[in-house]
């Protein structure tokens, strides 16, 4: 539970809004003719309507290569020279994918940014001249429609998308740390509206298919069919190409008019947006707010909003140009690589490594009802897992079954679920304060307090319950597994998976898996964990695992800032201005002051001093007097309900000045302050890989950002050790080492990379 | 989707058709008159949404339908009807059979027209006593009646009982009133089939009533809630106080659902999906609702509609035959403008069932005692089934899931009906089933059966038009269905019907009507 709620920001980096990148490989074939050579695009002529359908090979989503590229070069040279040909509708062949975006490996692949800026100009030209197709072109799309593909979209004539959950459009560029580089800052901008398109730029969300009908971003909507003559998404699409011919038709006759009528707000806000005084308010509004909520991190935002101005302000050849060379510039920032690696990790994580479980989980019962134990109903529930959620007594059952509940009916509320869909999701929960059921359990995830006495009972008498089958894992943030499964007549049916809270939100998921933890056991907490949506590493047992134990020194340190005199608010303006978004001082808030002394003393018997840093005795003062952070209304900051600007608890200020330390001068910069924080972070994480907790960097940098907060902008500690430098991190870490000693102590993998500086966690 | 603007209904707009008596051919005749165009605002089907509604249909059928004489379509039955059968009989040992002594309907209007300012259980009323004079049943000797209905009138919630009692009946007589959308009166029926067969009861009346003239516009919640606290508060002050939260959007009224509830979605935009999936042109979809209301014209003319029983409004002339055959051409059906997927749907209001105003009753006995009382029945009530499936993408596709089951029950196969009657709720629907019907990679993936059941031949289908034409008062069609069956069978030759409708809910009912022996 060390995650903290504000964390929950982060989950903009869902992996379903990001370009795809599968890295398909580039094929080498002699052409001895065009149209039989073609492997991604094939087109036939109805009537007088080409149809041009995508279908990248071997993917499962179309992405635009650089060979794609070429082809669709090819065949819209043939479609506009065709006598017979009078309109064309683009399709894609795969069901739930239109164009996921641009391939990543292309960018990737350039070494400076003049190499990126060129591609994105020939990307530019190809859709300008579809823009300016005397011959109307249909984009009918199903599936997610996102960056390039997007753009390739706003290109064509008219739009037509199937209203199906997976079609998604957005721009989702400013996510991996650059801009729409094929003329989707310059033509949004004019589809939608300046604020509208600010908004799908540089928050990067995905639109469904009837929001964008509303926004204009598509023309017509088709819905999705049922079982018919052929499988529902074979029909779909079939039926898709049919009305997008007659409306490819219609364009081509002139019956219909790809203008589209604007609504009254539309109107009034595209005059509003014709006065220049009001575009400056706006850009400078947005700007601002930019600023405030970037804080100067991500370079990407302010580009967009510089090169949609520049389009704007100056004419779309000016617009073109800047976007282009933005283009090239964002794609060789570390912050890019830095948000690109993050995406890659994450689909990594979204992948089950240990294959199919023998046994499927349909019986899922959970133990505890509380905050974490409901979080985790809550998100089982919503896909079709039939959950048990038990706790001792009525009342704390009923706030858990109530906590289900609202979690569902938010989602009402938002529209992305139905209330029949809600009341279906809520009815696959039992609520119950004995174990009947258990029997026939496939999985039981304990969320009860963290206590190993407490947890070895409900192990015992769960295991007198259950069917042999069933898997017994415990939701904690420090017990060891092996100490937990001490107990168990089965251990290799036990193992950890540490939830983030809110559970809903955090979408990361740490599996820990013990000695004796077989690997059916595994393959089957992981397979539940993705069918939760979450993101997974899993890490071997010890004593904080990976995520607390990074925490763990980092928390130490933030304690002895405070005694050195540093405020909490000071220290939160330091570490969020870092990139964490959240700060320290809040973040043990969040966590629970009792958590945070908790997994201290715990984990700092087992490591030593090498944990140590700021006293105990500052996080036992404020237990004392019952400030145990937002839960208890009371910790470095006063929480009221309703109240949403956090005042500072003055009675901390002599706790702290009670335990002061004297600063030591030379490490106590702001910059210092900060890279305090993070290089004890950073050396910890690497330990952990050193010592084989994490399996791989990757898991290391998702774990971190995901669950942890570490800052996105750096890409976790790995890629911040790769891009910042491992000689100046050890540099940076010898120098506090000689301020207060063996903490600081680079471990060896880290010293390892700093002396050969050719070696990189990502290669 | 506004009420007024749906109950005006594309029907009324269109020509009659009617002048000619001699032209048994009507639906070509339409070609030739000249046509006023169809006003495409005025569309009924969007109201039709609200309830339930199914249709079959087929492909090629209205070229072969124009082409045979119908003369020797009656040939051709009479041909089929001496094919051997599967079984002689339906009857089963130690079950007594239950049969249907006749059945009678009012005259099914078009909603808004000469019915629009009755209640209900007026209507409901007026086929029990049709039933009564054209069966001579004797009242006290009816045990219990039973009435579907679906769009319910408040203040006659049990409109089975108000009705029955308004007609005469014993008020020693027990009625109930059952919902089951568009197979409410199925319902009902099969509840008095399940009422003899268990021995509860010997004689019962069945029926079903809609009036979608007149429907429960409410309140607003809000403006319920203050209303029912107003009513409580005890004094000025708490009076007071509650007329001071009175906001202006309180009045706005809220409009019996017309979307299916689990789904949000019409049932006409259902169907328009359906049509899609089993890749269903608008031209097929129109020559279908062509088809039915020329069959329904010529059934009409010919006076086979013989359960039609003559209705004296108060206050207006006597209304003895149905309003809403109206054969038209397809190049006038094609003009108009889809009703709910726009603008490139394919249902349309011409190829929709109509909001209408109905009611119908048959008297159901146990065999021994209606041949006891000296009747002559027309048919038995044989094996029955109740199916249901996704109310999203298979809402309409109860009879193809109905109709195989309820056959292997009977011990039957598609070539032993001699008389189809299924629920046409829309064209499209109709088409959809047949074509699911006839597809073994629909049964295998869908139906978890081996092999498709087959598509009913058209020249056995709904012959005597269906709902499209005759109209579709949701809680009275059912036994409009079984009445139809029952009639052709005896008029025909026949023996086995086969009844089978689709519901809202993703709901659909079938049944067996076997011939009563002459």
């Amino acid at each position: 539970m060390v995650a903290s709620r504000a964390v929950g920001s982060l989950s903009r980096f869902t992996a379903s809004r990001m370009l795809r990148c599968p890295g398909y490989i580039c094929r080498n074939f002699t052409r001895s003719s065009a149209l039989l050579t073609r492997t991604h695009i094939n087109y036939g002529v109805k009537g007088d309507v080409a149809v041009i359908r995508i279908n990248s090979p071997n993917s499962k989503v179309n992405t635009l290569g650089q060979e794609l590229h070429s082809e669709f070069i090819e065949v819209m040279n043939e479609v506009w020279s065709s006598n017979q040909i009078r309109s064309a509708v683009l399709i894609s062949s795969k069901p739930g994918c239109f164009i996921a975006g641009a391939d990543l490996n292309m960018l990737t692949a350039c070494t400076t940014s003049q190499e990126v800026t060129q591609i994105s100009q020939e990307a530019q030209r190809m859709f300008e001249k579809v823009e300016k197709s005397t011959k109307p072109i249909v984009a009918a799309i199903n599936g997610s429609c996102l960056g390039g593909g997007l753009e390739l979209a706003i290109s064509c004539q008219y739009r037509i998308a199937t209203k199906d959950k997976k079609t998604v459009l957005g721009s989702p560029e400013v996510l991996l740390g650059i801009l729409p580089g094929a003329g989707g800052t310059q033509r949004l901008p004019k589809m939608v509206g300046v604020p509208a398109a600010f908004d799908m730029m540089l928050t990067g969300r995905g639109i469904r298919a009837d929001r964008a009908k509303k926004m204009g971003l598509v023309d017509q909507l088709v819905e999705p069919l049922g079982p018919g003559i052929k499988p529902p998404e074979e029909r779909t699409i079939e039926y898709l190409e049919e009305v997008a011919i007659t409306f490819a038709k219609g364009l081509a006759d002139k019956k219909i008019s790809p203008k589209r009528d604007k609504g009254l707000v539309e109107k009034l806000t595209s005059y509003a947006m014709s006065i220049p005084f009001v575009r400056q308010q706006i850009y400078k509004k947005v700007e601002e707010k930019v600023r405030k909520q970037t804080k100067g991190l991500y370079p990407a935002p302010l580009k967009i909003i510089d090169v949609v101005k520049t389009g704007i302000e100056q004419g779309s050849d000016a617009g073109y140009l800047s976007e282009s060379q933005k283009f090239g510039e964002l794609a060789m920032t570390k912050e890019s690589k830095a948000l690109m690696g993050l995406y890659r990790g994450q689909t990594l994580c979204k992948k089950n490594k240990f294959g199919a479980p023998q046994k499927e989980v349909k019986q899922l019962a959970i133990l505890g009802a509380g905050l974490m134990g409901a979080g985790i109903a809550q998100v089982s529930v919503d896909k079709g897992l039939q959950t048990i959620l038990k706790d001792a007594t009525l009342a704390a059952l009923g706030r858990g079954q109530q906590q289900v509940f609202r979690g569902l009916d938010d989602k009402v509320k938002k529209k992305a679920l139905t209330s029949f869909e809600r009341d279906a999701f809520f009815s696959n929960l039992t609520g119950q304060l004995d174990y009947q059921g258990f029997e026939k359990a496939d999985m039981v995830i304990e969320a009860v307090f963290e206590d190993l006495s407490l947890k070895h009972k409900v192990l015992k008498e769960v295991e007198a319950v259950i069917p042999d089958h069933c898997v017994f894992a415990s939701n904690t943030s420090a017990l060891p597994i092996s100490e937990i499964a001490a107990v168990s007549k089965r251990p290799e049916k036990v193992i950890g998976m540490h939830y983030f809270s809110p559970v809903d939100k955090m979408q990361l998921l740490e599996i820990v898996t013990a000695q004796n933890t077989s690997k059916d056991t595994t393959a089957s907490a992981v397979e539940v964990g993705l069918k939760q949506g979450k993101v997974i590493i899993v890490v071997k047992d010890g004593p904080g695992f990976y995520t607390t134990r990074c925490l763990a020194p980092m928390m130490s340190e933030v304690i002895r800032i405070l005694q050195e005199g540093v405020g909490p608010k000071k220290l939160d303006s330091l570490t969020t201005s870092f990139g964490f978004p959240v700060g320290a001082a809040t973040l043990v808030d969040e966590v629970g002051v009792d958590v945070a002394k908790h997994v201290a003393e715990n984990l700092g018997k087992v490591f030593g001093e090498r944990f140590a840093g700021g006293s105990l005795e500052v996080l036992k003062q404020m237990i004392s007097k019952g400030f145990l952070g937002r839960k208890s209304g009371k910790g470095f900051y006063i929480y009221q309900e309703g109240v949403k600007n956090k005042n500072l608890n003055s009675d901390i200020d002599s706790i702290l000045a009670s335990l002061k330390t004297p600063p030591q001068p030379d490490v106590s910069s702001d910059e210092d302050i900060q890279y305090r924080l993070v290089t004890r972070f950073v050396n910890e994480a690497v330990l952990c890989l050193q010592e084989g907790v994490l399996a791989t960097p990757t898991e290391g940098d998702i774990g971190a950002v995901f669950g942890l907060g570490f800052p996105p902008s750096l890409g976790g500690p790995f890629r911040f050790v790769d891009l910042y430098g491992a000689q100046k991190i050890v540099d940076r870490l010898r120098k506090y080492e000689a301020a207060y000693g063996k903490q600081f102590t680079p471990c060896q993998l880290l010293m390892d990379h700093a002396s050969s500086p050719n070696k990189k966690f990502y290669q | 989707m506004g009420l007024s603007r749906t109950s005006a209904i594309w029907a009324v707009i269109w020509p009659s058709l009617r002048g000619d008596p001699e032209t048994i051919w009507s639906f070509i005749i339409p070609l030739t008159l000249s046509v006023k165009p169809m006003n495409q605002d005025l569309r009924m089907t969007s109201l039709l949404t609200y309830t339930l509604k199914y249709l079959p249909s087929t492909s090629q059928w209205a070229l072969r339908f124009s082409m045979r004489p119908l003369s020797c379509s009656s040939q051709l039955r009479a041909a089929t009807a001496v094919q051997a059968k599967s079984k002689q009989t339906l009857a089963k040992p130690n079950i007594r059979n239950i049969v249907v002594v006749d059945g009678v309907r009012t005259p099914f209007l078009l909603s808004g027209t000469s019915y629009k300012d009755l209640m209900p259980h007026d209507l409901a009323r007026a086929a029990l006593s049709g039933l009564l004079h054209r069966t001579s049943v004797p009242k006290d000797v009816v045990d219990y009646i039973i009435f579907g209905t679906v769009i319910q009138e408040v203040k006659t919630s049990n409109v089975a009982r108000e009705a029955a009692l308004g007609a005469g009946f014993s008020d020693r007589t027990p009625a109930h009133t059952v919902t089951m959308a568009c197979i409410s009166s199925n319902q009902a029926m099969t509840t008095a089939v399940s009422l003899i067969a268990s021995g509860q009861c010997d004689v019962v009346v069945a029926g079903g009533v809609e009036l979608m003239s007149d429907v429960p516009i409410r309140h607003s919640r809000k403006m319920r809630k203050m209303m029912l606290d107003l009513s409580k508060a005890k004094t000025l002050g708490q009076r007071l106080s509650l007329i001071s939260k009175f906001r202006l959007n309180f009045l706005s009224p809220e409009l019996p659902a017309v979307a299916e509830f689990s789904t949000n979605e019409t049932m006409g935009h259902s169907a328009d999906r359906l049509a899609a999936a089993f890749a269903i042109s608008r031209l097929e979809q129109d020559e279908y609702a062509l088809r039915s209301h020329s069959l329904a014209k010529k059934a009409q003319d010919e006076g086979l509609l013989s359960d039609v029983v003559p209705f004296k409004v108060p206050g207006k002339d006597t209304v003895t035959q149905d309003n809403g055959i109206r054969p038209s051409s397809l190049e006038q059906m094609a003009k108009l403008k889809p009703a709910f997927i726009k603008p490139y749907g394919t249902v349309t209001a011409a190829n929709s069932s109509f909001l209408t105003d109905g009611a119908s009753a048959v008297l159901i006995l146990a065999e021994e005692k209606a041949l006891a009382m000296g009747y002559k029945p027309k048919a038995y009530l044989r094996d029955f089934m109740y199916v249901s499936q996704d109310p999203k993408d298979q809402l309409l596709l109860g009879p193809t899931y109905a109709t195989p089951k309820v056959l292997e029950k009977a011990g039957l196969t598609m070539n032993d009906i001699d008389a189809f009657e299924f629920h046409e709720a829309f064209s499209g629907q109709i088409l959809a089933n047949l074509k699911a019907m006839d597809s073994d990679w629909f049964a295998q993936n869908y139906m978890g059966r081996k092999a498709k059941v087959g598509s009913p031949p058209l020249e056995k289908f709904n012959i005597w038009g269906g709902s499209l034409s005759l109209g579709h008062p949701f809680g009275a069609t059912g036994c409009r269905l079984v009445m139809a069956a029952a009639n052709r069978l005896q008029k025909e030759g026949g023996q086995y019907g086969l009844v089978a409708a689709c519901a809202a809910g993703g709901q659909g009912h079938a049944m067996i009507v076997e011939a009563y022996p002459k």
